[in-house]
């Protein structure tokens, strides 16, 4: 294919959008930014999905890796070097199709449902600061390229979960989020450095050259160096799923999550939603080989840990009442389930299922969970609030929105043959092969799932009878806003009849994935199970939610509060760093430290005091302290020195 | 009786004394100057009588209380100037009522 | 390039300073004597890459060399190398932002600008000079101005600070000649930096020099535990001062650090390496929880330069190429951030008078461009790729990780770790003054004008070119820093 450097374009034409925006914005472009914005994502998009269609179509079966771009940015004495380059294999093509692809529909929808804001270009250079991050973070060729994109797209989440920066809230949650995730992207730092120094390199693809082959001497050696008992290798591939936890929510990481939905809902549905939060799922998928290869205990940690978050959010999601919360727990579910896919998947072949599986339903969640959140905008929008206390019977009042957000809840629940269904059979079936016991709980996870969304679905859009001042009634918003809703719906129902297998698995070969009919049977009767205990508890106003609350009491209880997590969490930064680490701190350094260069001053000045009183002004004392001095010196002279 | 070194040194030794005795106890500072020239003249002394006695037949010893002399001279202009100065400020030649000079 | 333009220069805009009487003419003095001088520092960095891709490889490029007095055999010896060029850039970006920034002071005008470009002077002198006598000459005049800025022009406790500063650094001083002189005496009688280089100094004697030459440098760049003037000072420091002082001072005792204690006395730099690595890592971690925990925003960008310098010491103390290589990318780095953050609490101060969080918030409606460059600098602090923290942070982090025995792993792993403490603060100190609700009092406020918002453009654009383009300053220090590891392992 000849025009692969058109690949820097991708993640270019959205920096320059920033760097207009962002200094010209606010003065210059105004109303024009929205539109400015949107055409260089949909320029970005075309491009992103002509070098997809090129790349699978080209090289279809059997794909390699190819860098059409790689540049110098910073190389070290020791050999190591930091480039910056576009590394292009099926998932990160597949990626920039889904980043850029989204991040276009939220540009649009974005138009109607920030219109009037007085920070609109702002707002827009910050999504384009966003995707051009998220760009660069998926085709790095270089692991401490991802280290600085991944950075990039805290930061970028930092400023649209804080756009609205008079909101203390929102201004703590924007803090929150970039905390636990700076905590996180530590582990991933030191995993590089780990890794790097062990490989010799921060190639990915060297790296996992050499970390890979048995016979490597680095392999060897980051194997034979043990720090308490574990491998440098293992430490090093641990510590970078520690980061790819953080940014993509895992237990016990997870808890800024709920929190960031204070930002403006586009941009939930397209940072903590579709794309920044499953970067993490993509740095294991990115190292995959290193970990199911050479350190298969990190994977099972892997799994476990995305099992583990999948139930306790599903759990989460059913008890809380902020529509966007809901949706944020449930992203957080899926992408467990993603994690988890990875965690029980092999390297190559049939028993690579997991992998595809597990890109595959990043593939379809970014579909229909963008829906989702931008369907709840939609509502939010409406209704000026996010309780769903506040909501009910909205069908007739938002048809198009209730039409869409079905379609994507059926697909999130795993209803046949809405795309969801696919991607979580696979998951499912990889889990099944692998690792029982999480077969077991994603298969109950996935019941929970379908219960909370049509629990979600039927609170906002049937149960009560809507109470909306119609005075101020305008609409479902536009074309701006339904246009993305349509065409994601589409996706939402089409997505799963994609042939995954054939672009995405583990070894770059192509997987046929097989679908039967029998698995299918038990996860297929709980989602339906799920939904019509939702239709049956939530369709109609009643008090069984209520009595079903009450039954539950302590766990019901320990759920809505997140299981406490949060407040374990405050008192260990509250309590022991802030009281017990940094206070302790700065009283030592006010008192200790610059106590003793005060005791200096302090001495010299008693001293001083002290021996003042010799200068008393009085001339015949002087001429007394001369005499004497003179005689005893005269005296010292004459009889000790001779 | 021929006076020896020893009696003029004990004459100026003497003269000594009473100058540093002198410049300890008064409290006039014309009376500590006096004193001072006392302190100075039995300098005077002891340069002429060690000259006389160790070397006869050289005149350092001479010029030296020459020169001490005139210098005592200066002195003594330099110490009135500062003596008068201090009375027009401070009304009295008394040596404790100029102690400001201190820490 | 002749590098008595240099110094020349500065003398000139210092005469121009003290001849003309309204203020007016002072200021575009100093203005245009200072962005002269940037451009010559621009120019000096292009001549400099010029010769070396000629293929001119001599250690120092430029040099000249005049006999000064004979007896002491003192020269006045100048030259640059990659080092110098980058700290001369520094200092006058710097400098033309803190003239910037001062166009407001109506006390003493012509005073303080002489001060100024005097500081400014003995900086550039230190960065050249080759001499060791002539080096310790001009960091005594740069010393002294910044008495005098913080004691006439300073706020709050100035005086109590100006004589801590000014007695802490002349201790550093003290310390420094005591080194230099024994130095001198045991290298054959030159103060020459080349000269002593070439000679052999016994092992046992560079134990016993370097402890003066590099507690005293120590002192200037704010070495754990002597780094109490910082925060003292600064507080009391005028926005000028305080720029100056981080962005020029503590570089100072860096480059000393590096050039004199480390260059020339390889041996007591490999003896007391460990020392100085637990002095820093500590300095890191706990100047950034010192941090956490303060409410004035001078105090807050005070304490992080303490942990932030920390990372430049640790790099030294490492001691391989690349450690030091971002100790000195961490030395630019933080000279360009810290004076930019300092400008930006002087802008925030001169509008809302006072500098405590707590009495700010939501600043970013009144003063947009004010809030974002202080998001902006905040985010350079706490290391966001893009800006020069980052480069500089990871460059240390991956020089230190070469060392793989645990104790410099684990200084290793706690330098790391502040990066999280850093982002704590920077964020509540940020997110404080610039979001959340604002105060009825600030609705009036008005945004930056144009001699803040050049300061301000001038810094930025010096952390970003490090930030997007790190390769150009990497080429101009790794090579120096190869010298100086080729003396530690021969």
């Amino acid at each position: 294919m000849s025009n692969l450097s058109l690949i820097i374009w991708i993640p270019l034409l959205p920096l320059a959008g920033f760097i207009l925006l962002g200094i010209f914005g606010r003065k210059y472009v105004g109303k024009a930014a929205g539109l400015l914005a949107t055409a260089t994502m949909l320029a970005s998009t075309l491009i992103a999905l002509y070098i997809a269609y090129g790349y699978f179509t080209q090289y279809a079966g059997n794909y390699p890796k190819l860098v059409p771009v790689n540049y110098t940015w910073l190389s070290f004495a020791n050999g190591l070097s930091i480039n910056m380059g576009a590394l292009l294999d099926p998932i990160s093509a597949m990626m920039i199709v889904v980043v850029t692809f989204i991040s276009l529909m939220v540009h649009i929808y974005s138009l109607g449902y920030m219109k009037g804001d007085e920070r609109f270009p702002t707002y827009f250079a910050f999504l384009q600061l966003f995707t051009f991050s998220m760009l660069g973070l998926v085709l790095a060729s270089n692991i401490f390229q991802t280290y600085v994109f991944w950075e990039l797209v805290g930061v970028s989440s930092f400023l649209l979960i804080g756009y609205y920066y008079d909101k203390p809230s929102a201004v703590a949650a924007s803090k929150k989020a970039f905390i636990v995730t700076r905590f996180a992207d530590l582990g991933f730092l030191i995993g590089i450095l780990i890794l790097s120094y062990f490989s010799g390199t921060l190639d990915f693809n060297t790296m996992i050259g050499s970390l890979t082959d048995p016979n490597s001497v680095q392999l060897q050696s980051a194997a034979s160096h043990t720090f308490l008992g574990v491998s440098a290798l293992t430490w090093g591939a641990v510590l970078v799923f520690m980061g790819g936890a953080g940014k993509s929510a895992m237990f016990p990481l997870h808890i800024w999550l709920p929190d960031a939905m204070e930002g403006p809902t586009p941009v939930s549905a397209l940072i903590h939603a579709a794309t920044m939060v499953v970067a993490g799922v993509f740095l294991v998928a990115r190292i995959f080989p290193i970990l199911s290869i050479s350190t298969p205990v990190v994977l099972e940690v892997v799994g476990w840990v995305g099992a583990v978050s999948a139930v306790i959010a599903a759990i989460i999601a059913c008890t809380q009442t902020d529509i966007k919360r809901v949706l944020a727990y449930s992203t957080m579910s899926q992408i467990g389930f993603m994690m988890f896919a990875l965690g029980v998947s092999k390297y190559g072949g049939e028993s690579g299922l997991g992998f595809t599986a597990s890109m595959f339903h990043l593939f379809t969640h970014a579909m229909f969970k963008a829906l989702l959140f931008l369907g709840a905008g939609a509502v939010i929008h409406y209704i000026h609030s996010n309780e769903m206390k506040d909501m009910g019977g909205l069908r007739k009042y938002l048809p198009i929105t209730h039409i869409t957000f079905l379609l994507a809840c059926l697909a999130i629940a795993g209803v046949p043959p809405f795309a969801g269904f696919f991607s979580k059979e696979e998951i499912l079936l990889a889990a099944y092969e692998n690792n029982p016991a999480i077969y077991y709980i994603a298969l109950v996870t996935s019941g929970v799932t379908a219960f909370y969304m049509f629990r979600l679905y039927f609170m906002i859009f049937w149960n009560k009878n809507a109470t909306v001042h119609h005075e101020h009634h305008h609409g479902e918003g536009g074309f701006a806003m339904m246009l993305p809703l349509l065409i994601l719906a589409l996706g939402a129902v089409g997505a799963g009849f994609i042939p995954f297998g054939h672009f995405v698995s583990s070894d770059g070969l192509t997987l046929e994935s097989h679908f039967d009919l029998q698995f299918s049977a038990a996860p297929v009767a709980l989602g339906l199970a799920g939904i019509f205990l939702a239709m049956w508890m939530y369709k109609k106003e009643n008090n069984k939610p209520q009595q079903f609350a009450t039954a539950l009491s302590g766990f019901y209880k320990a759920a809505y509060h997140k299981f406490y997590i949060d407040e374990i969490y405050l008192f260990v930064t509250k309590k022991i760093i802030f009281n017990l680490v940094g206070r302790p701190a700065a009283w030592i350094d006010r008192n200790v430290v610059d106590g003793m260069v005060n005791l200096a001053g302090n001495s010299t000045v008693f001293v001083s005091e002290k021996i003042k009183k010799f200068q008393s002004g009085k001339v015949q004392q002087y001429a007394i302290w001369f005499l004497v001095s003179a005689v005893l010196i005269a005296a010292l002279f004459i009889y000790v020195w001779k | 009786m021929q006076p020896g070194l020893f009696h003029i040194l004990f004459i100026s030794t003497t003269l000594f004394f009473l100058g540093v005795y002198g410049f300890f106890t008064r409290r006039n500072l014309i009376t500590m100057l006096m004193s001072l020239e006392l302190i100075l003249n039995s300098v005077n002394l002891n340069f002429i009588a060690f000259n006389k006695y160790l070397w006869p037949g050289q005149m350092e010893g001479l010029f030296f209380t020459v020169f001490i002399i005139a210098i005592a001279a200066a002195e003594a202009a330099v110490a009135i100037a500062i003596i008068i100065n201090l009375y027009r400020s401070h009304r009295s030649i008394d040596v404790e009522s100029a102690e400001e000079m201190k820490y | 390039m002749n590098l008595h333009i240099i110094l020349l220069l500065p003398l000139l805009t210092a005469a121009g300073v003290l001849i003309s009487s309204n203020k007016q003419v002072i200021r575009m003095i100093s203005l245009f004597g200072s962005l002269i001088q940037m451009g010559l520092a621009l120019a000096l960095y292009f001549a400099f890459t010029a010769e070396r891709t000629a293929g001119n490889a001599t250690q120092m490029l430029f040099e000249q060399n005049y006999t000064l007095f004979t007896s002491l055999n003192i020269h006045y010896h100048i030259g640059v190398d990659g080092i110098s060029v980058a700290m001369i850039m520094l200092t006058s970006f710097v400098v033309v932002a803190g003239v910037l920034v001062s166009w407001n002071i109506e006390k003493m005008t012509r005073e303080f600008y002489f001060l100024l470009v005097l500081l400014a002077l003995g900086a550039y002198g230190f960065f050249i000079s080759l001499d060791l006598f002539v080096m310790f000459f001009f960091l005594e005049i740069s010393v002294i101005p910044k008495y005098l800025l913080i004691g006439v022009w300073g706020s709050g406790k100035k005086e109590y600070a100006a004589n801590k500063l000014a007695l802490m650094l002349m201790g550093g001083s003290a310390l420094i000649l005591v080194g230099m002189l024994i130095l001198y005496f045991n290298a054959g009688h030159t103060f020459d930096i080349q000269q002593i280089s070439q000679s052999v100094i016994g092992g046992r004697l560079q134990n016993i020099i370097f402890p003066f030459l590099f507690l005293g440098f120590g002192v200037f760049t704010a070495l754990f535990p002597l780094h109490t003037w910082v925060p003292d000072g600064h507080s009391s420091a005028p926005t000028a001062g305080s720029m100056f002082l981080a962005g020029i001072s503590m570089k100072l005792g860096g480059y000393g650090c590096l050039r004199v204690a480390t260059y020339l006395l390889p041996e007591g730099a490999k003896e007391y390496a460990n020392i100085i690595i637990v002095l820093s890592a500590i300095a890191i971690i706990y100047g950034a929880f010192a941090t956490m925990m303060q409410k004035d925003l001078k105090y807050i960008n005070a304490y992080s330069s303490v942990s932030h310098v920390g990372f430049s010491l640790l790099g030294i103390g490492m001691l391989t190429q690349t450690a030091i290589t971002g100790a000195l990318m961490q030395m630019v780095s933080h000279g360009l951030m810290t004076a930019l953050f300092f400008a930006v609490i002087g802008m925030i101060y001169d509008r809302t008078h006072t500098r405590m969080t707590a009495e700010m918030g939501g600043l970013l409606k009144v003063m947009p461009f004010i809030a974002t460059i202080l998001f902006i600098v905040g985010l350079c602090s706490l290391g966001l790729p893009g800006l020069s923290g980052f480069v500089a942070e990871m460059t240390v982090f991956v020089g230190s990780w070469e060392n793989a025995d645990t104790f410099h792993r684990v200084a290793t792993l706690l330098a790391c770790a502040s990066i999280v403490v850093t982002a704590v603060y920077i964020l509540r100190a940020v997110g404080q003054t610039a979001m959340g609700p604002i105060r009825t009092e600030h609705l009036s406020l008005g945004d930056a004008k144009w001699n803040e918002k050049l300061a301000a453009i001038v810094l930025l654009a010096g952390i970003l070119a490090i930030g997007i383009m790190p390769y150009w300053l990497n080429d101009l220090l790794t090579g120096p820093a190869k010298i100086i590891m080729d003396r530690i392992h021969p």
